[in-house]
């Protein structure tokens, strides 16, 4: 048991050996700590935007998203938007906005741990917050996608407009509104996080593949003897 | 070693951690800022530095021939010309005479902005047709009866300091005596209040350097109280009066309560203006017709406007109102009519109230912005006489009077208080400052603005010598008052001057024989003789008589109210605004209780069934909450139609007694399916209820 967990784990590394190689086996540790700060200070930024314009709003509209609320004119845009007889954005990524920061706290947790897993097993802890941006694209899609295409047809427009799907990021319109969607700040930092991740492991097995190795081969060794 | 050094590095990596990762935190938020405000922007363009190609001189040369404008025509339009989103420098308040309203107009673009309803109901702002016991026609009432018009005369915006804050406005209806307070927040009518001693006024409204009081002088002297008395009683029965209105800014209301008025002669006392700085505690109101004339043209005797007019001198009244507040406190005021009044007995015994010789029939009296001097116009003569408020102090105080009128009012030694008068030319009337040391007054029977010098510490900031007639700018026509960026505040701002012409003739196109009248820019900025005409701008509506222009970044509006359920009345969310869910209609015996949301492009609910004869109480609440997406509500054959501004509240209450199916709907175009924002109102007859039963 206690085998299967230290290969689970890894092995520790021995005090003379850190001594004398602090920078290979730090590194992996700082990236993986800095690249789980950036994921959790994205909490507090806005992860997409959306900026509507139309001739009577010489402002703009704006939509504005973080992983747990939905900020901006989301009242004018509801107001516009029961004219093509769409649901109220409220309605839209309830669980994933309720869950989102505990999703954060978890993944931030889960790279934390992975500093301390020296396996290859490691990588698994991560694979959340690699994955997390992409995953928000594809959950972004799906509800921008479900709402669109599921008009309610018995509302002012629906002659006018039919179903569609908007666009997630970049230039769209719909009637006289022009859309410009674009990632903020948070949903970069989430970028980040993910990039610093991978380079993260890039530095773990580079640090700790060989000193497994070398340790199994002395404990090999040991067995044998 | 390496035991206390490892901790330290742990320490170390985990500090460097939360720092790069705040660092990079702030970073990302600073960006984010950043991005947000290059994507906030508004329509409008942004000004280039100009140059003029030769192709494009060329071109306005063709255009100014054409249109034959000279050159200063182009320097005018391009003085005052404002492009589309850009928004002028100073908002002017006018009264709107007989319209009973206010103007708001920008300055320099002369663009009318808003009307805002006082005295009058007016249909577009709802101010006045939302049924049964409309708050607005409630206070519209004098003694009972609707009195459904004023004459606004002149508006005073509220001070601090002695300074326009941009805060409240208030106006004064002369045909009723009547004050009314609007809250510049939302531009609204919050109050008006009726004065209980006389039945018309002129010296209304004038503040206190504070806001403490808004003064309100009268003007055709009658019995105090509503009373009854023959011109051979004049001298006996008939008086004068000035009002202080305490007004309440926490509760932005007037306080009835601790208001007060005092008894003067029944001279006609005409404007008046509040002291300020070294003469704060002070005020000021001219008067005419001391001679007491009676007039009765009919029976062969003098009319008015020559009875009043043949005294050499009339008097300006001086009074201290801080002490006249500590006599009316004291409890020295008697009750006329159930107001307070400090009798004229009581003023003189207690020294609040004495008189300065003006010449013949004044009309304005307008303190200087160090508080320092009293500007008298002199209407029937051709100077302006100044007033030392230096000179008056000592005068009272070392008693040179030269006697006193026949109610015993002191009258100080003319020559005493008197600093300097200045010939400015025929029909002067009123006077305002600018920033220059200059003083502004407008010439009636001229039909120009005289610029002249003021003396004093002003003799610093002009060129030319003290007391002196500089430049007079012909104005078109016949002039009333006229209006200098706060140009009757402690610190003037100059630039520009309204010129509130009484007759257009023929500056405009013919509108038939009722014209508009016209108020002119005048451009005020270079000291000495150059002062030209900028801008005619016709008012069609009523006869304004004073305005006030204020820079427009004092005003503090609110673009649409600050919650949705928000009542205007008590400027606080409402507690009976329906909200969403609470729509619907319910029956209470035979009152029935309507509860209304209205958003683009419906309300809800759309059929609202009563029976004839039945009590209804509408709650509407706007569930909007963005800038201009305001609607209306109007039942035709009811007359109702109310103004609901984004996220405003309203309620109203009619008898259904007229049956029958009648169409409400939104009266504003509110947006493109604005007419399908309707609905039914059912007043179901009494007789069909037989024949439903039958059914």
């Amino acid at each position: 048991m206690a085998r299967f967990l230290e290969d689970l784990v890894g092995p520790r590394v021995p005090a003379e050996e850190l001594r004398n190689h602090r920078l290979r086996y730090a590194t992996p540790t700082f990236i993986l700590m800095l690249a789980r700060v950036l994921l959790l200070v994205s909490v507090f930024l806005p992860y997409w935007h959306m900026e509507l314009e139309a001739p009577q709003y010489p402002n703009g509209l704006f939509l504005t998203a973080y992983v747990n609320h939905l900020t901006g004119d989301v009242r004018e845009i509801d107001g516009l938007n029961h004219y093509i007889g769409m649901r109220p954005l409220g309605e839209a990524a309830a669980f994933e906005r309720a869950a989102g920061v505990w999703m954060i706290i978890a993944m931030f947790l889960l790279v934390e741990g992975a500093a301390f897993v020296h396996s290859k097993w490691a990588v698994l802890l991560a694979v959340p917050a690699i994955l997390f941006p992409v995953m928000f694209i594809a959950d972004l899609y799906f509800w921008m996608r479900t709402f669109g295409l599921n008009l309610n047809p018995d509302a002012p427009l629906s002659a006018a407009i039919k179903p569609f799907v908007p666009t997630v990021i970049g230039e769209g319109g719909i009637g006289q509104f022009k859309t410009y969607a674009e990632f903020g700040n948070g949903y970069w930092l989430a970028v980040g996080c993910a990039a610093l991740t991978i380079v993260g492991f890039v530095f773990h097995r580079r640090a700790y593949k060989p000193l497994a190795d070398r340790l199994r081969g002395g404990a090999a060794i040991e067995r044998r003897s | 070693m390496a035991d206390t050094d490892r901790p330290n590095r742990t320490i170390q990596t985990f500090l460097t951690l939360v720092v790069a990762g705040t660092v990079l935190g702030f970073l990302a938020s600073a960006a984010d800022a950043q991005q947000e405000g290059r994507r906030r922007r508004g329509g409008t363009q942004e000004a280039k530095p100009v140059e003029l190609a030769p192709e494009q001189v060329s071109q306005l040369t063709k255009i100014a021939n054409e249109r034959k404008l000279n050159v200063d025509d182009l320097l005018a339009a391009a003085k005052t010309y404002t492009p589309s989103g850009r928004h002028d420098e100073y908002v002017l308040f006018s009264s709107g005479g007989q319209s009973g309203q206010i103007f708001a107009i920008g300055v320099p673009s002369m663009r009318l902005l808003r009307s805002i309803a006082v005295f009058t109901p007016e249909s577009w702002q709802g101010y006045g047709f939302s049924g049964k016991d409309d708050p607005v026609i409630e206070r519209l009432k004098v003694n009972g009866t609707l009195n459904a018009w004023g004459d606004t005369h002149h508006p005073a915006l509220s001070e601090t300091k002695g300074d326009y804050d941009g805060q409240f406005l208030f106006i004064g209806d002369k045909a009723n005596a009547r004050l009314g307070v609007i809250d510049l927040r939302d531009w609204e009518t919050k109050q008006i209040v009726k004065n209980p001693l006389t039945i018309s006024d002129h010296g209304a409204a004038f503040v206190t350097p504070n806001t403490d009081y808004i003064i309100e002088g009268g003007q055709y002297a009658t019995v105090l109280g509503y009373g009854y008395a023959l011109p051979a009683d004049y001298q006996k029965s008939y008086r004068g009066m000035v009002t202080m209105w305490k007004f309440d800014r926490e509760k932005g209301r007037i306080d009835e309560s601790k208001s007060f008025a005092m008894e003067l002669p029944p001279y006609w006392q005409d404007l008046a203006d509040a002291g300020k700085l070294v003469s704060d505690g002070y005020f000021f109101i001219n008067s005419f017709n001391t001679e007491m004339a009676t007039g009765g043209i009919e029976d062969g005797n003098p009319p008015f406007e020559a009875g009043a007019s043949k005294r050499d001198m009339d008097y300006l009244h001086i009074i201290d109102w801080k002490k006249a507040e500590q006599v009316f406190l004291s409890g020295k005021a008697k009750k006329i009519n159930g107001f307070p009044v400090i009798g004229l007995d009581t003023s003189l015994a207690e020294g609040l109230l004495c008189f300065a010789p003006e010449p013949k029939s004044p009309h304005g009296v307008d303190v200087t912005p160090d508080g320092r001097f009293m500007v008298v116009a002199g209407k029937l003569d051709p100077h302006v006489t100044v007033y030392s408020f230096d000179k008056m102090k000592k005068a009272i105080a070392e008693q040179k009077f030269t006697g006193k009128d026949v109610y015993g009012v002191p009258i100080l030694d003319f020559d005493a208080v008197m600093e300097a008068q200045v010939e400015v030319g025929l029909g002067p009337l009123h006077t305002q400052f600018d920033n220059k040391g200059y003083a502004y007054t407008s010439l009636f029977l001229d039909s120009a603005v005289a610029r002249w010098t003021l003396g004093g510490d002003f003799a610093k900031l002009h060129a030319e010598q003290p007391w002196k007639l500089v430049t007079k700018t012909p104005v078109q026509y016949n002039i009333g008052h006229l209006c200098a960026a706060e140009g009757d505040t402690v610190s003037p701002d100059g630039k520009y001057l309204i010129a509130m012409n009484k007759w257009s003739v023929d500056r405009f196109l013919c509108t038939g024989p009722l014209l508009p009248q016209n108020f002119q820019l005048v451009d005020i900025e270079a000291p000495g003789t150059t002062m030209p005409v900028l801008y005619d701008m016709p008012v069609g509506v009523g006869e304004p008589h004073y305005c006030q222009m204020i820079k427009a970044d004092k005003l503090k509006s609110w673009p649409v109210y600050p919650e949705v359920g928000w009542n205007s009345h008590t400027q606080s969310l409402d507690p009976n605004a329906p909200k969403k869910g609470e729509e619907g209609v319910t029956r209470d015996g035979n009152k029935v209780l309507v509860k209304t949301l209205a958003i683009r492009s419906h309300f809800n609910p759309e059929h609202v069934e009563v029976n004839e004869g039945d009590t209804v109480t509408w709650r509407i609440t706007s569930a909007e909450t963005t800038q201009d997406a305001t609607h209306g509500f109007c039942i035709g054959a009811y007359n109702i139609n109310i103004s609901l501004e984004p996220s405003e509240f309203v309620e109203f209450t009619f008898v259904a007694d007229k049956p029958g199916t009648y169409p409400f709907y939104c009266t504003e175009f509110c947006s493109a399916l604005h007419l399908e924002m309707a609905g039914y109102l059912h007043v179901k007859p009494k007789a069909a209820s037989v024949s439903d039963a039958q059914r």
